[in-house]
């Protein structure tokens, strides 16, 4: 059966094609790339992505906005609550519309509880991939937990659709932020645990040091962002350059790295980590009440008791649901700090009800174009340390 | 200061003739440029000391059929040192030619080749012009405007 993907030239015996996925468990989603090796040497790597490509950049344009959020959850689909942040904000940003107090603190917790869902996810896998399959459990048990957060906010584990342009869909009880802080609390002592298996673990160490080596201004030319590129000691986060959801009010530190190797995203998502349970503590401590949603009957949904009793009421649900909300002619680019990197939506509205053009800018698109580069005369094992510690997400790649 | 405004200043006063147009939405300024010099304009624009946009965030397109020139392809730049953004755009005929940015940015080659897969406009001087989302053989490029939503 393999027999097949194996090809030999004539003018060089020695060198062998092998096809790497696209089903492949350590491929983190339908990524192929087809290596061609001299021993164990990978002499040249092409990726190939687009086994996930759903054409959502089409679909936004037949779509209202408010309809095009779902897709938004099957993008970077272990971190949704980040992207749902990052698209209703972009909105908000063409409409000139700024969400209350109490929104913009639990949109913090979305992007955040996102982040350490998706690096749970990550770092899991990527031992997981180098033989170390304790790790694997210790995340997996901790992400039933952070699920179990998700799903009692949203809804949902995984097709969180969240916000709403404006809001979110439902406000935060008092149950749900004190199971919250309990988690907080004891989320830090989870990441010691993580890190007593692997950060002096020799091994580790010999499999990650020095492996997939990317330079700071490499990265910065392949348009690498997030962790992999602060890895590279890059302080590049758009948390910090430019906050959003109030961002500014928060203390944390951003992580980097000098080496740009594997152990240096390692160190960095893992640090991220602990950063954002600190996030999370403040945005506890400061959550104020008040309303979680604009009071724009043109744009939010009404209060569904509202909608039963009052006439006014459920004609504005029925023309945000039906036809959805006029947005004004003008273009933005608008961007969030997902927990890949920089995912921005530049928005073109030439008026209207849905956008005359929804541009994605994928940030695990940039930085996987970079595999090459790192995997390129290394070792056909360390072909799969470099996608782990790139962290992609097909969905989010293909779009 | 609004995004990229500053900057849009200095390449008027710079490249007089090359800026077609510029305009701007929520501070978030564009600048219109002339596409036989765009790879000039954007080696100036990472490399002088007073711009520094070293990382291309970007590229894509828009498709404007009614139009005299119908594609649009829009540049997203960032400059680390100053924290500003910057928004290019170049117009061409259809079937689009505009020159590739890869020998300034290495991230401009995954996005042209989007971008080509997606509205058909070639990048003269891509050093690998391939589909990257799309099937090799796929012959219809998705995302310009007589490319219906269903089919059949």
């Amino acid at each position: 059966m393999a027999q097949h993907l194996i090809e030999r030239s004539e003018d060089h015996p020695d060198i062998i094609t092998v096809n790497m996925g696209p089903s492949h468990p350590a491929t983190h989603g339908v990524l192929r790339i087809v290596l061609k090796l001299d021993g164990e040497t990978v002499v040249k790597a092409v990726p190939h992505i687009g086994y996930l490509h759903r054409g959502m950049e089409k679909i936004a344009e037949n779509r209202t906005y408010l309809q095009f959020l779902p897709y938004t959850d099957r993008m970077d689909y272990l971190g949704p609550l980040a992207a749902n942040v990052g698209f209703c904000l972009a909105v908000e940003e063409l409409l000139g519309i700024e969400v209350p107090p109490r929104c913009q603190v639990l949109r913090v917790l979305c992007c955040e509880l996102a982040r350490i869902g998706s690096h749970l996810v990550w770092l899991g896998t990527h031992a997981l991939d180098m033989g170390a399959a304790t790790v694997f459990f210790h995340t997996f048990r901790d992400r039933e937990w952070h699920y179990d957060l998700v799903e009692d906010l949203t809804g949902a584990r995984l097709t969180t659709s969240y916000t709403r342009v404006g809001g979110v869909s439902r406000d935060a009880d008092a149950k749900w932020l004190q199971d919250l802080r309990a988690f907080v609390d004891e989320f830090p002592r989870r990441v010691d645990e993580y890190e007593s298996l692997l950060t002096r673990n020799a091994i580790w160490l010999k499999r990650t040091q020095g492996v997939g080596v990317i330079g700071a201004q490499d990265a910065i030319a392949y348009g690498m962002t997030g962790p992999s590129l602060r890895a590279a000691g890059v302080e590049y986060d758009v948390r910090k350059k430019r906050p959003y959801s109030g961002y500014q009010n928060y203390d944390f530190e951003i992580p980097t790295g000098s080496d740009g190797d594997v152990y240096d995203r390692y160190l960095v998502r893992l640090e991220e980590m602990r950063q954002s349970a600190r996030i999370l503590d403040q945005a506890l401590r400061n959550i104020s009440d008040g309303p979680v949603n604009i009071d724009d009957p043109k744009i939010f949904l009404p209060p569904k008791r509202k909608v039963l009793t009052s006439m006014e009421e459920l004609i504005h649900q029925f023309m945000i649901v039906t036809e959805g909300f006029e947005c004004p002619a003008g273009e933005v680019y608008h961007s969030t700090e997902v927990p890949k990197g920089e995912l921005g939506f530049y928005i073109i509205s030439t008026g209207g009800r849905a956008p005359y053009r929804l541009r994605i800018r994928s940030p695990s698109f940039n930085n996987i174009s970079t595999l090459p580069l790192l995997v390129e005369g290394g070792l056909i094992a360390d072909v799969i340390a470099n996608i782990a510690s790139l962290d992609p997400v097909l969905g989010e790649v293909d779009r | 200061m609004a995004d990229g405004e500053k900057t849009i200043a200095s390449l008027r006063e710079r490249f007089p003739e090359a800026v077609l147009r510029a305009g701007s939405f929520r501070d978030q300024h564009w600048a219109e440029l002339r596409p036989e010099r765009l790879v000039e304009i954007c080696r100036w624009l990472r490399d002088d000391p007073g711009a520094s946009y070293e990382l291309l965030l970007d590229v894509t397109a828009a498709h404007w059929p009614d139009e005299p020139q119908p594609l649009e392809v829009v540049y997203h730049l960032f400059s680390l040192a100053h924290n500003d953004r910057l928004r290019l755009k170049v117009r061409t005929g259809d079937p689009g030619r505009v020159p590739s940015l890869t020998p300034v940015w290495a991230s401009a080659n995954w996005n042209e080749r989007e971008t080509f897969d997606m509205f058909g406009i070639v990048f003269e001087g891509h050093p690998d012009p391939r589909r990257i989302l799309m099937p090799d053989d796929y012959t219809d490029h998705p995302l310009r405007k007589e490319f219906p939503l269903y089919r059949g």
